[in-house]
């Protein structure tokens, strides 16, 4: 199979083409599957109740005729609005979402484009949804969507960098910032010599672990770190004046994005596509990466809608506070510990 | 004044009795507080035996009372509101005359005005009541507002809970308090004209309509005819 | 703006916005939010002006009335068992609650006394609307704060309550099941039984509800130290129910001057107090509330004497001449009835004491110097029914 994909060798455009076209399918799946699993479903269960029942068998195909109602409706631009930056602001925070899908490895081979630094710009096209948000809050000429913007800007760019200073602790751990080569890192590591599952990092990085999942939570803007779009006090923020579709791509962007975050927390901890007793290089891992991705990405998401349908929200100083005074001084102590017994062992 | 008073003690039994007179010499006890405080502002009072106080102040002497009864501890704050002594049949005449004409009973005379316990001479009284949970008590305080100068002194100073209260009783009578704070509309949109509480304020409803329970409802069996106006 | 003194206000918000000084040395402009009449966070149709500087409330005015629908004017068109079916509307989660003073009220003016069948139901369908009323609370209490589960939970156990009420009076929301001299009925076979399997749900739920809520550290850290009502300030303004318990003030109409009618006595309760006047303390309060409630409920259900349920009062109501006040400890706080009747079909004037237009009433106060998400949190403690503020 190695050779027959070897073999398979298109020009530069047909490959883009795919790739474009595989990441226009997989996007919007992936965050209606999440949204229909976890939203719909597992809240459903959590809440005990029964959760949509009647669009498709179970309810299953009720995201669809969302979907489909919110494409018909009519797109509203507010007066007073900056229509131009209004209208553009869903597409940036979109294609934030989009670019971070493309340095997602699903297998050594099945990946948009293997970066060397694939963990750097991960971290780095994340945060441009800030910008997005920032547009969408100033633009819509509402003071709630104001609200909702500023508190949203200084939400994500305090929670960044926890994130990044808990994924370094992986970095400095795998030696490399490859996302493909963190995988291969856990999945031929050993623990103290014991390699039986590999090295997952979530064993020996659990504080980088807790504290990324934190962190992606704040980034995505749900509870307990949902202040930004808190619909109790400011009418869900940045999104109020949108309607229609351009309300249903700040959805999909979302979810998307959690779903993202979820896979890049299962390779940088959880051992990503492979399997412990596959070898990496198996031609298995064609079928078997995304599948195995796929599961553990669910898993990783569960905990992450489980803690958003519990918790109640942070206040703005008090997640403010909890970023620079917990988790990045815990962040730092994780660092410092890893570095070390990296270079003691 | 207190020629009503007579009509209120039907419910005692004769097993509480005993406690009746007790209670009854505290409150008697607190109006003398009262009346030695306030000297000649306390024109009237009513006390129904076990049950509650009632104090008809000047309506000079208003605030003042307010803060005389929160030194005797009466430091929680029920409510304020006002009362409409005008009687019917203009209360009720947008039910009254219409329903009166399709049952066939003679319209009725205007009622003499009759204000109601601790008395009073004027057609509006402002009226509130205070509590005292150490005592376990309440006193009705109540105050005469000539026609011709519709306006009494704040309780919001002493009461911040009054603030409200009053705005109501404002725009719902048309008083005025002196010195309240932001005395503007509370319910009712700023440019609403009229004086809702008012008993010649009419309920449109009713003019419209006359009371659907007159005529709606069939001659009850056993029920007195001419007062066929009930449930 | 309020009743407090110059001095008192800036004493209060000196001391909360102590350590975050943010407009000193830059002069920005301060915003005015416009928070209602539809926004999520009043259910129902309040409306509050406040002026923001950044996310910090410098006042917060509420403006009520987007309901007002003028009872104290419909009422004095009505006989009296109309007026009943009127005042279930009031406070529309505990709506039996809401007849029951009111009758009391024209039960005193009467001189009727219902038998005790009826007093003992009554008291029981009373704290059963307690329950149905402050159990919402709980949940929406959370939803509020971001909490959705809670929220459910609270449904989901509400649901049980209501289906006794609704068994019992055949309307879960408007009962209007409350007569002059007893009651419309008598309870329906099993019903006792029933209740007591629900009052037993609801136990649970309180503790569910303490374990996945009030005793959630996110909770904690967004209700404790926010809103806090002094005493004084909460008897000035005439705070009831919860919120004045919560301020530490021992009194609870129920226990200190229960009216004839309600059978409190018969039953072994606490009255539960919180010294800290803060949104946690009300919060704490309404839930010990309820489950002392759903306590009374059942050690009422196993004492209920046989018997009529309606004493006998004449078909057609005149309630003689006379002034009377009664006054009741419901769900959201004291509420009353201030009637005087001149002798007629319908009373002359009844002046409706609710208790949510007090306890309002001091947020502008309460909210001065508190963040946007803190006027959220402490509008939610206070616990408003629309309704009842606007009558």
């Amino acid at each position: 199979m190695t050779l027959l994909l070897a073999a398979f060798d298109p020009p530069y455009w047909v490959s883009t083409l795919i790739k474009v076209l595989v990441i226009s399918i997989v996007v919007p799946t992936t965050a209606l599957i999440l949204g229909m699993v976890f939203l719909f479903k597992v809240m459903s269960w959590m809440q005990s109740r029964l959760g949509p029942q009647e669009a498709g068998p179970r309810g299953t195909l009720q995201l669809l005729a969302d979907g489909v109602k919110f494409l018909q409706k009519e797109d509203i631009a507010p007066f007073g609005a900056d229509r131009f930056i209004f209208r553009t602001a869903p597409l940036v925070v979109l294609m934030s979402t989009l670019l971070l899908y493309v340095a997602l490895p699903a297998s050594a081979h099945l990946v948009v484009s293997d970066l060397d630094v694939g963990v750097f710009y991960v971290l780095a096209v994340s945060s441009l949804s800030v910008l997005g948000v920032l547009m969408a809050g100033w633009a819509s000429a509402n003071k709630y969507s104001l609200m909702g913007g500023l508190r949203a800007a200084g939400q994500l760019i305090a929670y960044e960098l926890p994130m990044v200073l808990a994924v370094l602790g992986v970095v400095i751990q795998a030696g490399t910032l490859s996302l493909n080569g963190i995988v291969f890192a856990q999945a031929n590591g050993s623990i103290f010599g014991w390699d039986a599952i590999g090295n997952p990092y979530i064993l020996t990085q659990f504080v980088g672990f807790f504290i990324f999942l934190a962190a992606v939570q704040a980034e995505l803007t749900q509870p307990p770190f949902d202040m930004p779009v808190a619909e109790s006090e400011i009418v869900s923020g940045y999104q109020v004046e949108y309607t229609g579709f351009r309300f249903l791509i700040f959805f999909l962007a979302e979810f998307a994005t959690a779903f993202v975050f979820a896979g890049i927390a299962s390779v940088l901890f959880l051992g990503g596509w492979a399997v412990p007793w596959l070898d990496t290089a198996s031609d298995w891992y064609y079928v078997l990466g995304p599948v195995v991705l796929f599961a553990k990405v669910m898993i990783v998401s569960f905990i992450i809608f489980w803690v958003r349908f519990t918790y109640p929200r942070f206040r703005e100083d008090q997640l403010q506070s909890f970023a620079w005074k917990i988790l990045i001084p815990l962040a730092l102590a994780n660092i410092v510990v890893t570095s070390v017994l990296k270079v003691v062992l | 004044m207190s020629q009503l008073s007579s009509a209120d003690t039907t419910t005692e039994t004769p097993a509480e009795e005993a406690t009746e007179v007790e209670i009854d010499e505290r409150r008697q006890a607190v109006l003398d507080e009262l009346t030695a405080r306030l000297g000649d502002a306390v024109v009237g009072s009513h006390i129904r035996p076990g049950d509650d106080l009632w104090v008809r102040v000047e309506r000079a002497a208003w605030p003042e009372a307010a803060q005389v009864a929160k030194a005797l501890g009466y430091t929680w704050f029920d409510f304020l509101s006002g009362i409409d002594w005008l009687p019917s049949p203009f209360g009720r005449d947008m039910d009254a005359q219409v329903d009166l004409q399709v049952s066939g009973a003679p319209v009725k005379e205007p009622a003499p005005l009759v204000q109601g316990y601790a008395g009073g001479d004027t057609r509006f009284q402002v009226f509130a009541r205070l509590y005292s949970i150490a005592a376990g008590m309440g006193i009705h305080f109540k105050a005469d507002l000539p026609d011709d100068e519709l306006s009494i002194g704040t309780w919001s100073r002493t009461y911040f809970g009054a603030d409200w209260h009053e705005r109501e009783t404002a725009e719902m009578f048309g008083f005025h308090f002196e010195g309240h704070p932001h005395l503007v509309k509370l319910y009712l949109p700023a440019d609403f004209q009229g004086f809702p509480l008012r008993k010649d304020f009419p309920l449109l409803a009713r003019r419209v309509r006359p009371w659907p329970g007159i005529v709606d409802v069939e001659p009850m069996p056993g029920g007195d005819e001419s007062e066929g106006e009930g449930e | 703006m309020t009743a407090t003194s110059d001095r008192e206000q800036i004493a209060a918000l000196a001391a909360r916005a102590n350590d975050n000084r943010v407009n000193l040395d830059f002069e920005t402009e301060g915003m005015t939010l416009n928070m209602g009449p539809q926004h999520p966070a009043t259910h129902g149709t309040l409306r509050i002006v406040a002026r923001l500087d950044g996310e910090q409330v410098i006042s917060a005015e509420p403006v009520p009335g987007y309901m007002h629908r003028g009872y104290e004017k419909l009422v004095e068109v009505r006989s009296y068992p109309q007026i009943n079916t009127l005042v279930n509307r009031i406070d529309w989660l505990g709506s039996f609650a809401n007849e029951v003073p009111f009758i009391l009220a024209a039960e005193k003016l009467m001189g009727v006394e219902a038998p005790p069948r009826a007093q003992w139901i009554r008291t029981i369908l009373f704290e059963m609307s307690r329950i149905a009323n402050i159990s919402l609370f709980l949940g929406d209490y959370g939803l509020q704060l971001g909490a959705m589960t809670a929220g459910f939970y609270a449904f989901r156990d509400r649901e049980h309550v209501l289906n006794q009420i609704e068994a019992a009076t055949g309307g879960r929301f408007h009962p209007n099941f409350d007569r002059i001299g007893g009651l419309k009925d008598d309870l329906p076979k099993g019903w006792i039984t029933d209740s007591h399997r629900a009052m037993d749900k609801l136990l649970a739920f309180c503790d569910e509800l303490d374990d996945l809520l009030v005793g959630n550290e996110i909770f904690q850290s967004r209700t404790r130290g926010i809103g806090v009502i002094p005493r004084d300030i909460a008897l000035s303004y005439g705070l009831s129910g919860a919120n004045l318990r919560a301020s530490g003030v021992d009194w609870d109409l129920r226990r200190d001057s229960c009216p004839p009618g309600l059978v409190y006595d018969q039953a072994d309760w606490k009255v539960w107090t919180h010294p800290d006047g803060d949104c946690f303390g009300r919060t704490w309060v309404r839930l010990q509330e309820t489950r002392e409630a759903a306590l009374i409920v059942k050690q009422l259900l196993d004492t209920i004497p046989s018997g009529p349920v309606m004493a006998k009062v004449p078909r057609i109501i005149k309630v003689p001449e006379g002034e009377a006040y009664v006054e009741t400890e419901n769900p959201l706080g004291a509420m009353g009835y201030y009637i005087i009747s001149k002798g007629d079909l319908v009373p002359f004037r009844v002046k409706i004491r609710s208790a949510s237009f007090n306890n309002i009433s001091v947020v502008p106060w309460v909210a001065r110097g508190a963040y946007v998400p803190d006027l959220i949190s402490i509008l939610g403690s206070l616990y408003f029914i629309l309704g009842d503020i606007d009558r």
